[in-house]
């Protein structure tokens, strides 16, 4: 079975410090979304659908725009990552695990009795987890008290708190008493992204429970707001980047598909907290891992 | 309407999909809601065939709750189903103020209670929701033991009095212990095997576990426990739980729950003030849950029916020799 093959490398790390490319944030996304797969096929358990829409933004957020050191994850001025969305952790695990935060051969443990990998973060157990989630709508809030800290400690010029959000997330009362708390304390060391996948548990957001324009929604709570393409590289590391240079609380709305990358969930209905088939993880893998050779084969390309 | 009764293991959480229905059928003012978890609680299936009734609030716990009441206050008969996590800890100022102090007659289907939610983890594990609804005055608390109580458990929460009632279920097949579906809960204390020796007090899915360890104990140790199930932990039919004590002077309490505050506490509560006796506890201690599979985490926390065993032996060990009749109160 392909999952039980062993994992492709990450892109390098790059040398002499140059940020790595777009291109290569891509291809970094792609091993995040193999790793989430095999690690579902192994537990039989999980979010899939979920990992995966969220891959481009935290593979643009580990690779690129978190200034954080696994060797030393509690480094006091480090940028924070809270994934509010907590029912994704697998690709948070992925990718803390690409980073050396623990052994790579963990992420197989996971969901499983005496693994540290939790069904949901938890900071006490796996390291790089700043909180613990897991109950939708509290991640917003645990980000604002974050940010008050950092200020307290004169770190809010330095260190940024990036908090990865659901359309869950957006239905829960406690994320706009967060978004007001950011916007009255006027927080300027705060992204809020959200993974506008347009689906949940029982049907399309749409169906179940309008949470209609979240941008507008946010700017009127007095936060900058913005709406990309969550699948769009360029768009991400732009959004990312240009809301830690902000004066005020920043959101992104990042239009996304659930399952994205793999054709056979990508944008479907049907997929929320069902681990793959056998059969499924196959196909999946033997997607990401054509889409990973093109990409790598292009990188080459032009290193050469 | 002829309910169907299972005899393979069965969720509970299927026979609250199946009665909701049911009763959707024969009462036209009962509405249903869920948090975005329907087809998990399965309240879904009641949302097929009365979309008019049925209310999704997506993951909105909270207002899910207040939602309910205002639907009970004006005449409907509210059924709110999510996780017991999330029925209880999400949203409990909204139960306690807006459904249990007003004391309307709202149902909380409240799913996946315990550790055998499995792999979610502790984020998931609801292991003090009947701790916390057995606190809140005028709630009831209603825990099934398997599909066929679990149908009737909630077909008779409509019959039943006015007063707000949490009820929980179960995520994974569990055997069944009523060969078929009780005509009552009765006094909701239920002596599933008569003994002499000391008296098993259980609920949920602890049930069927419970009558496993009693008939190892039979055999290994010549042991006769009486294995009571206690299907509605709140208002606790006190005298039912005296007489058993009375028998065997000695009790173990099993639970997929905190020990503190759950069914080992309302069972010490009558013991300790009209039958002191020995009340021995299998449960969760003060810990959360961990991921793993259902079972995993069962055996992980003990709640196993060698977990049951083990506890028998060491009260039987404890025994008081001598046994002083019970006092007699009027009144629970
Ligand atoms: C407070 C709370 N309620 C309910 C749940 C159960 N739950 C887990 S994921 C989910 C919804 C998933 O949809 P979405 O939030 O859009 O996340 P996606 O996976 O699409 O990114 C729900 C209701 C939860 N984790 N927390
Ligand atoms: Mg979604």
């Amino acid at each position: 079975m392909a999952h039980l093959k062993p994992v492709p490398d990450p892109t390098p790390p790059p040398e002499g410090g140059d940020r790595p490319s777009i291109e290569q944030l891509q291809r970094d996304a792609t091993v995040l979304r193999i790793n989430c797969v095999r690690m579902l096929a192994v537990a039989k358990s999980g979010h899939l659908d979920s990992s995966l829409s969220s891959a481009d933004i935290v593979a643009a957020l580990y690779y690129r725009v978190l200034r954080h050191d696994p060797k030393n994850p509690r480094w006091p001025e480090r940028d924070r990552f809270v994934l509010s969305k907590g029912h994704a952790a697998p690709i948070q695990y992925a990718a803390l695990a690409e980073h050396g935060y623990f052994p790579h051969k963990d992420l197989m443990g996971l969901r499983s009795i005496g693994s540290h990998l939790q069904g949901h973060p938890d900071m006490n157990r796996t390291p790089g987890i700043e909180v613990s989630t897991g109950s939708l709508g509290q991640g917003l809030s645990m980000s604002v008290g974050i940010c008050l800290a950092l200020r307290l400690d004169g770190l809010a010029d330095t260190a940024h708190t990036f908090c990865l959000m659901s359309d869950g997330d957006c239905q829960e009362g406690e994320s706009w008493e967060g978004a007001a708390a950011a916007a009255h304390y006027e927080i300027p060391n705060i992204t809020a992204i959200v993974d506008y996948n347009h689906l949940q548990t029982d049907g399309t957001t749409e169906e179940v429970m309008d949470t209609g324009d979240v941008r507008a929604k946010f700017e009127a709570f007095g936060w900058d707001s913005v709406e990309i393409d969550g699948h769009d590289m360029n768009q991400v590391v732009e959004a990312l980047e240009r809301s830690r240079t902000l004066d005020k609380p920043a959101a992104i709305v990042a239009q996304t598909k659930k399952g994205r990358g793999v054709s056979l969930m990508e944008g479907r209905f049907g997929f929320h907290g069902k681990p793959p088939t056998p059969e499924q993880a196959d196909q999946a893998l033997d997607e990401l891992e054509a889409t990973l050779a093109e990409q790598t084969s292009s990188l080459e390309a032009a290193g050469s | 309407m002829a309910p169907e009764a299972k005899t393979e293991p069965t969720a509970t959480r299927q026979a609250y999909g199946q009665a909701l229905v049911d009763l959707g059928e024969a009462h036209e003012e009962v509405v249903a809601l869920d948090a975005d978890l329907a087809v998990s609680t399965q309240s879904m299936k009641f949302g097929k065939e009365y979309p008019d009734r049925f209310f999704n609030c997506g993951a909105a716990e909270a207002g899910m709750m207040s939602m309910a009441c205002g639907l009970a206050a004006t005449g409907k008969v509210p059924y709110a189903s999510t996780f017991a996590i999330f029925a209880t800890s999400r949203a409990y100022d909204q139960v306690r103020l807006g459904i249990a102090h007003n004391e309307l007659k709202v149902r909380i289907g409240a799913s996946h209670g315990g550790v055998s939610l499995g792999e979610d983890g502790a984020s998931h594990q609801m292991i003090e929701d009947i701790a916390l609804m057995r606190a809140m005055p005028k709630m009831q608390v209603v825990v099934p033991a398997d599909y066929n109580q679990a149908y009737r458990a909630v077909i008779e929460s409509y019959e039943g009095n006015d007063g707000p009632m949490y009820m929980r279920f179960g995520r994974p097949n569990t055997p069944i212990v009523y060969d078929d579906i009780p005509e009552t809960l009765g006094s909701g204390v239920d002596v599933l095997r008569e003994g002499k020796d000391i008296s098993i007090f259980v609920c949920g899915h602890m049930v069927w576990r419970a009558l496993e360890a009693a008939k190892t104990l039979e055999e290994e140790d010549g042991i006769e426990a009486e294995v009571v199930n206690v299907a509605i932990i709140k208002p606790l039919a006190g005298e039912a739980v005296l007489e058993s004590l009375a028998k065997t002077g000695l009790a173990v309490t099993a639970e997929e729950h905190r020990v503190v505050g759950g069914l080992a506490d309302a069972v010490r509560e009558v013991a300790a003030e009209q039958h002191p006796v020995p009340v021995f506890a299998v449960g969760m201690g003060d810990e959360f849950g961990v991921s793993g599979t259902a079972e995993a985490c069962m055996e992980h926390f003990g709640l196993t029916a060698s977990g049951i065993i083990d506890r028998a032996r060491e009260a039987l060990v404890n025994k008081p020799i001598v046994s002083h009749p019970p006092i007699k109160r009027a009144g629970w």
